[in-house]
C-alpha cells in the first residue's frame, strides 16, 4: 500500500495535536499523569492528560480519535441497505439501537411505514440492544472500583440477551437485521417463551447487583457526592440519556418524542429520575432503566400482532430527494441522523449525533478539583464507549 | 540465554521449555474496538473461560506478557501505540490479530484513517476471521498456537507461515 502525501499530512497533524497537550501541560506546574490511549478505564482507547497537584487534578483534558474511523465520509459511498452494515459498529454494545434511526428517518424520506408486527419486533429488539449494552456497564464499574465478582456475573447473564439476539437476526452483536420498510426475518418458533426467561433472568442480575454493588459502603464512599453534575451544566453541555436523568431532568425520548416505527406506546414504564447528579446517581439510573426494559420487552413479546414483516418497497432502493432527521434514545442518550439525499442509491450526506461524545465533553469540567481514582469512578459511571465518541 | 536464543539447547530441554510455555500464556488484551467485548466474553466470562487452557489474561502490563492480542480497528492514530506497545513485550512473543478490522480493514477496507492490517506494522502469527469472530474462534486460535508453541524450535522460530483459524 502507498501512503499519500494527505495520509502524511494527517499524521503529522495528529501528532502535532498531541504534542500541544503534552507541551501545554508539561509546562505548568505539577505533575502530568497519562492515562491510555490505553487504560482499562477508558473502555478501550480514549486517552486522558491530567494535571496533577499531589493527589488532586487541576485539569484534565480527553483526547479523543484514537477510534475515529471516518463514518460520516463512508456513508456517502455505501448504498442505503450498505450503510446498515456499517452503522451497527458505532456503538458496538448497542448495535442493533444503531440501525433504527437511520432506517427510520430512510423510511421518512421514502414515505414508507414498517407493518405493525414490524414495529413491534423492532422495538423489542431495540429493547434487547439496550439491556446487552448496559447490563456490560454494571459489570464494568464493578471491575473498575475492583469488585471484579459482579464483571463474572454480569458476563455471565448478558449472554442469556446476547443469544435471544442470535437466535433472531443470525448476530451476536451486529445484527443488521433492520430494513428499510421492515425487518429481515420473522421470528423463530420458540423465541418469545425463551425471551421471557431470559429478562427473568436479567431481573435476578439487577436484584445481585443492587445487594452486592450498590447496597455497598465502599462503593457508597466511593460515589456518592463524587462527580456531581447540576442540571444547567448537563444541559448545556448537550448531556442526554441516564446521565441527564441522573441529574434531575426528565426526559427520554421513547416517551417524550417516539419517532413513527417503533411502538413504545404499546408499553406501560416509568422514567427514572434522580435528583443528585453523582455516580452514584447514574449507576442507579441505570440499574432502574435495565428493569423497565425487561418490563417493556415482557409487554411487548405478549402484545405481537400477526402480520407481514416487511412493507412493499422496490428490490433497489432509491431514496427521494430530501432531507430528514431522527433521533431517538439509545442506550448511552440521544442518537439522531441527519440523512440528506439527492435521489441517488447513496446518501449525500449523513450527520450522525452520538450521546457519547456530548456525554463525555463534560469530564473537563467535572473532574476539577477530583482525587486521581475519582477519575475513574467519574469516567466509569458517565459510561461512553468509543465508538460512539469518535464514530 | 544465549543458548536459548542461539537455539542450541539440547532436546529434551527444548521440549520442557515449550511444554512450560504453552500452558502458561500471559495475555495482554489490547482492546481496540468491538473485537474487543467478545474477546472479554471469551476471557472473561465464566461461559468461555480461558484459564482453562493454561492461558492468564490479566497481566499488568505487556512487559509481563507473552502473547498480544489486537482485537479491533488500528486507526492510523493509534499504530504508533500498538508497535510501541508490541516493541515492550519480552521475546519469545507472539501476536494474534482478531477480526476483520486488524486482519485487513475489515468494513472500513476504503476508509481514510483505518490502517488496513496489523501485519502492516508488526508481524502477526494467528489470523482470527470475522466481524467479530465468535469466542470460539478465538479460542481456537489460542489452542492452534499452543500446538504450534509446543512443537516449536528456538532455533526456527520464525520459520513458517501464519495460522489462519477456520
Ligand atoms: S472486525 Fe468487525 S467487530 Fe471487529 S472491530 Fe472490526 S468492525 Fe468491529
Amino acid at each position: 500500500m502507498t501512503v499519500t502525501d494527505s495520509q502524511k499530512m494527517a499524521y503529522v497533524a495528529a501528532q502535532a495535536a498531541d504534542a500541544r497537550v503534552n507541551l501545554q501541560f508539561e509546562t505548568e506546574d505539577g505533575m502530568t499523569l497519562n492515562m491510555g490511549p490505553q487504560h482499562p478505564a477508558t473502555h478501550g482507547t480514549l486517552r486522558i492528560v491530567a494535571q496533577l497537584d499531589g493527589e488532586q487534578v487541576v485539569r484534565c483534558e480527553p483526547i479523543p480519535g484514537y477510534m475515529h474511523r471516518g463514518y460520516e465520509k463512508l456513508c456517502e459511498v455505501r448504498t442505503y441497505p450498505q450503510v446498515t452494515t456499517l452503522i451497527n459498529r458505532i456503538d458496538w454494545l448497542g448495535s442493533f439501537a444503531n440501525e433504527v434511526p437511520f432506517i427510520l428517518a430512510a423510511e421518512k424520506l421514502m414515505d414508507v411505514e414498517a407493518p405493525p408486527r414490524a414495529q413491534v419486533i423492532r422495538t423489542i429488539l431495540f429493547e434487547l440492544s439496550r439491556l446487552g449494552n448496559i447490563s456490560l456497564f454494571l459489570g464494568d464499574l464493578g471491575i473498575q472500583l475492583g469488585g471484579i465478582t459482579i464483571g463474572f456475573y454480569a458476563f455471565r447473564d448478558r449472554e442469556f440477551v446476547l443469544n435471544q439476539i442470535e437466535a433472531a437476526t443470525g448476530g451476536r452483536f451486529h445484527p443488521n437485521f433492520d430494513r428499510i420498510g421492515g425487518l429481515k426475518d420473522d421470528l423463530p418458533k420458540g423465541w418469545i417463551a425463551e425471551t421471557h426467561l431470559a429478562m427473568e433472568r436479567m431481573r435476578r442480575l439487577c436484584d445481585e447487583f443492587e445487594e452486592l454493588v450498590l447496597g455497598n459502603e465502599i462503593f457508597q464512599a466511593r460515589t456518592r457526592g463524587i462527580g456531581v453534575i447540576p442540571t444547567d451544566i448537563a444541559t448545556s453541555y448537550g448531556m442526554s440519556g441516564a446521565n441527564l436523568r441522573a441529574t434531575g431532568v426528565d426526559w427520554d425520548l421513547r416517551r417524550d418524542a417516539c419517532p413513527p416505527g417503533l411502538s413504545y406506546d404499546l408499553a406501560d414504564w416509568k422514567v427514572w429520575t434522580h435528583p443528585d447528579g453523582d455516580s452514584y446517581a447514574r449507576t442507579w439510573i441505570r440499574l432502574q432503566e435495565v428493569r423497565e426494559s425487561t418490563h417493556i420487552v415482557d409487554q411487548l413479546l405478549d402484545s405481537i400482532p400477526a402480520g407481514p414483516i416487511m412493507a412493499k418497497v422496490p428490490r433497489i432502493i432509491k431514496v427521494p430527494e430530501g432531507e430528514a432527521w431522527v433521533a431517538t434514545e439509545n442506550p448511552l442518550g440521544e442518537m439522531g441522523y441527519y440523512v440528506v439525499s439527492k435521489g441517488d442509491l447513496v446518501p449525500f450526506r449523513v450527520k450522525i449525533r452520538s450521546a457519547s461524545f456530548n456525554n463525555i465533553s463534560v469530564v473537563p469540567w467535572v473532574t476539577r478539583g477530583v482525587f486521581v481514582p475519582d477519575v475513574i469512578t467519574i469516567l466509569a459511571s458517565l459510561y461512553f464507549i468509543l465508538g460512539d465518541i469518535d464514530r | 540465554m544465549g543458548l536459548v536464543e542461539s537455539g542450541k539447547l539440547p532436546k529434551p530441554l527444548t521440549q520442557l521449555l515449550s511444554l512450560s510455555r504453552k500452558y502458561s500464556l500471559w495475555v495482554y488484551q489490547w482492546g481496540l474496538a468491538c473485537c474487543a467485548i467478545e474477546m472479554g466474553s471469551a476471557f472473561a466470562s465464566p461461559r468461555y473461560d480461558v484459564m482453562r487452557l493454561g492461558v492468564i489474561p490479566f497481566p499488568a502490563s505487556p512487559r509481563q506478557a507473552d502473547l498480544v492480542v489486537i482485537s479491533g480497528t488500528v486507526t492510523d492514530k493509534m499504530a504508533p501505540a500498538v508497535k510501541r506497545l508490541y516493541d515492550q513485550m519480552p521475546d519469545p512473543k507472539y501476536v494474534i490479530s482478531m477480526g476483520s478490522c486488524a486482519n485487513c480493514g475489515g468494513p472500513y477496507w476504503d476508509s481514510y484513517s483505518v490502517t488496513k492490517g496489523v501485519d502492516q506494522i508488526i508481524p502477526v502469527d494467528v489470523y482470527v476471521p470475522g466481524c467479530p469472530p465468535r469466542p470460539e474462534a478465538l479460542l481456537e486460535g489460542i489452542v492452534l498456537l499452543q500446538e504450534r508453541i509446543g512443537r516449536e524450535d528456538m532455533a526456527d522460530r520464525w520459520k513458517g507461515d501464519p495460522i489462519v483459524v477456520g
